[in-house]
């Protein structure tokens, strides 16, 4: 698994440049928050429909209730969420981790998969980790 | 629209022939495909991976087709038929967990690993500890949705073709039949899988998930136009002939619910809590769809898969809700319970119900009656086929190649030795099925999402995103949350001491809840914190290697 032409210390010296600190904060500082949020939200449904069954079968439009447009809502924020991420995936993530992989060269994001070559060459030597 | 009783009439004759000449065709077409996969075949990348030649498209179509399970399809269907709105809370979960997946998994994973989930895990740690463990908890995981799919075919293919006890069926009797349904789903399912590796069985997989979510479509429309598109007719149509009136529509007939005894509420609640917890933590630690994300060329492809699949997944969950609904509304729920008590044939009996209704009464009924029973029978194949990979693939790749062989194993004979443990995994899986047939399994996959969200989602997630994290970390979440998972459920009561569980004449549990993932997620999750800092062992080059590597995909197989 590991990558011939990369030595250790490229990839140290890649972890701590300036690009490599943007791309990880830009990363965390969206999927964590947004994980929080979906998990909260989501909780928030689970938690009403198990305490709160009055508001959650107040009527709303005939026979349409809170509880069945609170799940639908949960189906239009999973979908948004989705979509907002990919757009912010390849606007704010791509980029920088195109120019990284670039700058280290050889097989990159865009690249092609692996030549059949790298492919035939067995794992990783199993204990070469530690 | 009258009751219709599916065994009894139609069934018998042309739909039954009919189910079964569609069904063949399924097999014809996907083991077609299969062969020709095979020739295709001829790399390790090739059989793990599918040569990672799959476009977004259908790799979402993929992952939709290993997801939707006959669980979904039939199970949830069943559910909003006979308990309403709780049904719905079960696809919720199910879909919203396709986010962890997205924001938190899937590309990392494809960008860092290779073949199989261990691969990620072992990347910066001791490898062979690490991943006899990632290979225990896939086989288990895998095994458990393996049985429950394949007892719930030997059941509903009786159901389907309405064999019922005291007929017979082809010379056998309802006994036989179920056992021939099991070892020919098995024999079939190897047969992908050995024959078509993840190729063959990825393609399967799109057949299976367009068949499924055509046949939900037409039926969604039907009902839908039954009632001129308006929903809350349907809803009202559905409450009233439920025979459970306006709190149909509401939550609390299935999960939580409310009983004189304040402790058995309590209970009850708490248990649709941890439901809902691991339902949305399980899927971004399931074996088979984790290996679904390297079928693509880059992780971007794979981020793309992802979408769709989200898109697919949600659409369907959708469908069932009409379908549920319908079933409720137009077969009503006395019909669907005289059939089969959980429910599980409301689909089938609604398409029955639908085909008479527009298509020129009891032929048309059965033309569709066979056409969904066809599509569910595929539905099942199909994720037994991607289960069956998945723990193969981990068998050969992680603990052949990496621990008995200490990386030293070839690739043809990496692959030869996949090949032989699908055929054993297969064969394991239809004696177990057969011994289980009479038990009620129906809470092996809620178990199985409950180890994939206490074992293998702390263990994928610390290995991703906590530099500290090490390889006795790893080993204590892994083996910590499944033990958790599994014992907390060997002592509730769905294996005892209820009377619908799996032992119901015998009492040795003490844990209340039947689902463990409220105590045994969070469970997993210290035990991987607490197993790193006890051990001295960092390695922040290899750390350096797999953080680079995972967010920029430089280096990316």
């Amino acid at each position: 698994m590991t990558t011939e032409a990369t030595s250790t210390d490229r990839y140290l010296e890649v972890q701590r440049s300036e690009d490599f600190a943007r791309l990880r904060r830009k990363l965390r500082n969206f999927v964590f928050p947004m994980t929080v949020a979906f998990f909260l939200w989501y909780a928030l449904y689970v938690l009403l429909s198990a305490y709160a069954r009055g508001f959650m079968s107040v009527k709303l439009v005939g026979n349409i209730n809170v509880a069945l447009l609170f799940g639908l809502l949960q189906f239009v924020t999973t979908f948004l969420i989705a979509w907002y991420y990919s757009r912010y995936a390849a606007r704010e993530l791509d980029p920088i981790a195109d120019k990284i992989g670039n700058e280290l060269g050889a097989a990159t994001t865009t690249a092609t998969p692996a030549a059949p070559a790298a492919e035939a060459t067995t794992t990783t030597d199993p204990e070469a980790a530690k | 629209m009258q009751s219709h009783f599916l065994a009894a009439e139609a069934s018998t004759s042309t739909s039954r022939t009919l189910t079964i000449t569609l069904f063949l065709v399924f097999v014809a077409i996907t083991l077609a495909l299969t062969i020709w996969a095979s020739r295709q075949t001829k790399t390790a990348t090739d059989f793990y991976a599918g040569g990672r030649q799959f476009s977004g498209f259908q790799n979402g179509m993929a992952i939709g087709g290993d997801y939707m399970s006959a669980a979904s399809f039939l199970g949830i269907a069943g559910l909003i038929a006979l308990y309403g709105y709780d049904g719905f809370l079960y696809s919720i979960g199910f879909l919203v967990a396709w986010l962890v997946a997205l924001l938190l998994v899937a590309e990392l994973l494809r960008n860092s690993g290779r073949y199989t989930m261990a691969d990620v895990l072992a990347f910066r740690m001791r490898q062979r500890p690490v991943r006899t463990a990632a290979s225990v908890s896939t086989i288990v995981v895998s095994i458990f949705y393996l049985i429950a799919q394949m007892v719930g075919a030997g059941a509903l293919v009786s159901l389907l073709l309405g064999i019922r006890p005291g007929t017979t069926f082809l010379g056998m009797d309802a006994d036989t039949a179920k056992i021939a349904t099991i070892i020919l789903v098995g024999a079939l399912m190897i047969v992908y899988v050995v024959v078509g590796g993840m190729k063959g069985t990825t393609y399967v997989q799109i057949v299976k998930a367009f068949l499924l979510m055509s046949g939900a479509l037409i039926m969604t429309v039907l009902v839908l136009a039954h009632y001129k598109f308006n929903l809350s007719s349907l809803l009202g149509d559905a409450a009233e002939r439920s025979g459970k009136g306006a709190a149909f529509l509401e939550p609390g007939l299935r999960y939580g619910v409310e009983t004189a005894s304040a402790s058995a509420t309590f209970y009850s609640k708490m248990d649709l809590l941890s439901l809902g917890i691991a339902l949305v933590l399980g899927t971004a630690g399931l074996p088979h769809i984790l290996t679904r994300f390297y079928t693509v060329p880059t992780s971007r492809v794979a981020r793309k898969s992802v979408l769709w699949a989200i898109g697919i997944i949600g659409t369907f969950y959708l469908f069932t809700l009409a379908l549920g609904f319908g079933a409720a509304a137009l077969v009503g729920g006395p019909a669907i319970t005289a059939q089969d008590k959980a429910g599980n044939t409301a689909a089938p009996q609604l398409a029955q119900a639908l085909g008479i209704d527009y298509f020129g009464g009891e032929t048309g009924g059965a033309v569709m009656l066979a056409i969904i029973a066809a599509v569910a029978f595929a539905t099942i194949l199909a994720v037994v086929a991607g289960l069956t990979l998945a723990s193969s693939s981990s068998v050969a790749h992680d603990f052949y190649a990496s621990v008995i062989k200490r990386g030293q194993a070839g690739e043809r004979e990496e692959v030869r030795v996949a090949r032989i443990s699908a055929f054993v995994i297969g064969a394991v899986a239809i004696v177990l099925s057969i011994f289980a047939q009479s038990l009620n399994v129906a809470f092996l996959v809620a178990l199985a999402f409950a180890v994939a969200a206490s074992a293998n989602l702390p263990a994928i997630l610390y290995s991703l995103f906590w530099k500290r994290f090490n390889t006795a970390g790893a080993l204590w979440s892994i083996y910590g949350g499944l033990a958790a998972a599994v014992i907390l459920v060997f002592f509730s009561p769905v294996v005892s001491g209820s009377a619908t569980a799996m032992f119901p004449d015998s009492d040795w549990h003490w844990f209340p809840l039947s689902n463990p993932g409220i105590i045994s997620i969070p469970f997993g999750f210290l035990c991987g914190w607490i197993g790193t800092v006890i051990s001295k062992e960092t390695d922040a080059d290899k750390y350096a290697e797999l953080e680079v590597r995972s967010l920029t995909g430089h280096g990316a197989h």
